[in-house]
């Protein structure tokens, strides 16, 4: 009696996986896009048959033992490639709910006879399946996670380019809005490029900032700071009118800050602070 | 007890911290190098810190005293070779060290200072003439 359900199941696993597969397919939610019958069936049958295996312990409450390493693990690895493909949450936990109705079928058919364990085996299946699918859920979140991660650090990664314009000349086009993560982020390439080439004038140019606001200002002004401790001078560019006003209007204390309107007049004082000249070439007789 | 060496050279003062630095350390240095401002009649300080890597906000400070220290006995104080690192945390630390030059190695520190000594000589210089316009 303990372990009626693994006997049906294990009789019955047949009838409980095409149960389960014209569960799906008959959801109005199936992503026939994103993933074939044939895929689907595959994958179906590899995660009942290692469910059939780990209920056959008798162990229905805890799912952290070493019988469910192997479900967990399909479970996990299968919410993930969903996660990537683009699946919803929602599909992805109706996937493994549908198991449950697959499975409380076949055991009502089973155990028509004897409605006391059908009652108990039916609240025990469900229990069950409850917590596996608030795993798969979970890993599904995570996996989700961990795109967005992988894009974040992306665009950090593209978006903090130091340029060297000339010996001893670097510039930093910054844009998008200023947070202290990418602040951070900026200072260490900055400040290590400056060690690299041996700098000693940097230029920041914020044209493709959209707005400063006080903190963004106290970011570039630490900035401005580092680079100074560093031996370096740093000139901040791109300043548009909207931005001086806005500036002003706030009470931010640049002084102290060199700050030009734009990359070129930056650039141009730059060349006469390392004492260099820019001349037309004289043209050919 | 450690001492970190000062060297003399010509007008100027020279420290190398080679080794990372703790409390006590860093206060022997403050009045030696004074002292030695002093002794020697020195018109400039370069303090090379390429070698450090960890500064806590005492460190800072230190550095900071003996820039202002310095600056009070006629003797400029240009701090060469900072680590990114070292400037994160002392910006992060709210310590920019104002009033310290910095450079980026030892030799263009040591422009620096040339330059600031040339600068404050012409500017003497040009004083003294003011002065002696002055009576006609």
């Amino acid at each position: 009696m303990a372990n009626k359900t693994s006997e049906v199941l294990s009789k019955r696993k047949n009838d409980v996986l095409e149960a389960w597969i014209k569960n799906q397919i008959q959801d109005p939610t199936l992503r026939e896009d994103l993933m074939s019958n044939d895929e689907l069936h595959t994958q179906s049958d590899e995660l009942l048959n290692s469910f059939i295996q780990a209920v056959r312990s008798g162990n229905y409450s805890d799912i952290s033992t070493q019988e469910y390493y192997p479900v967990i693990e399909i479970l996990n690895s299968l919410s993930i490639t969903r996660a990537y493909a683009g699946f919803t949450p929602r599909e992805t936990a109706v996937y493994v709910l549908s198991l449950k109705k697959a499975i409380v079928q076949v055991l009502q058919d089973e155990l028509k006879a004897d409605q006391n364990t059908l009652i108990e085996e039916i609240i025990r299946i469900s229990d069950l399946l409850d917590s596996l699918s608030l795993v798969t859920l979970e890993a599904f979140i995570k996996g989700r996670e961990e795109v967005i991660l992988r894009q974040t650090s992306e665009i950090n990664e593209i978006s903090t380019p130091v340029i060297r314009v000339w010996e001893g000349i670097l510039a930093l086009p910054i844009i998008g809005t200023l947070d202290s993560e990418r602040t951070q982020i900026i200072m260490e390439n900055l400040l290590q490029e400056i060690v690299n080439t041996g700098s000693s004038i940097a230029i920041l140019d914020i044209s493709g900032v959209p707005t400063v606001d006080t903190l963004v200002a106290q970011h570039l002004i630490k900035t401005v700071n580092a680079t100074r401790l560093m031996g370096a001078e740093c000139i901040i560019s791109g300043i548009r009118p909207e931005i001086a006003q806005t500036i002003v209007h706030l009470g931010i204390d640049l002084t102290g800050v060199q700050t030009k309107s734009s990359m070129a007049s930056a650039l141009r004082s730059a060349f006469t602070k390392q004492q260099m000249v820019v001349t037309k070439a004289k043209a050919k007789q | 007890m450690d001492r970190i060496p000062i060297l003399k050279m010509g007008h100027f003062l020279l420290v190398t911290i080679q080794v990372d630095m703790y409390d006590r350390l860093a206060l022997n240095l403050e009045n030696d190098l004074i002292n030695a401002v002093q002794a020697h009649e020195s018109k400039g300080v370069l303090i090379d810190i390429s070698a450090v890597s960890i500064v806590d906000s005492f460190m800072g400070r230190i550095i900071g005293n003996i820039a202002t220290m310095s600056k009070i006995m006629d003797a400029q104080t240009v701090v060469v070779g900072m680590q990114p690192a070292v400037a994160i945390t002392l910006v992060e630390l709210g310590l920019p060290l104002a009033g310290v030059y910095t450079a980026l190695n030892v030799e263009k520190g040591m422009e620096l200072l040339q330059q600031k000594i040339t600068e404050e000589a012409e500017f003497d210089i040009g004083e003294a003439e003011e002065d002696d316009d002055q009576p006609e």
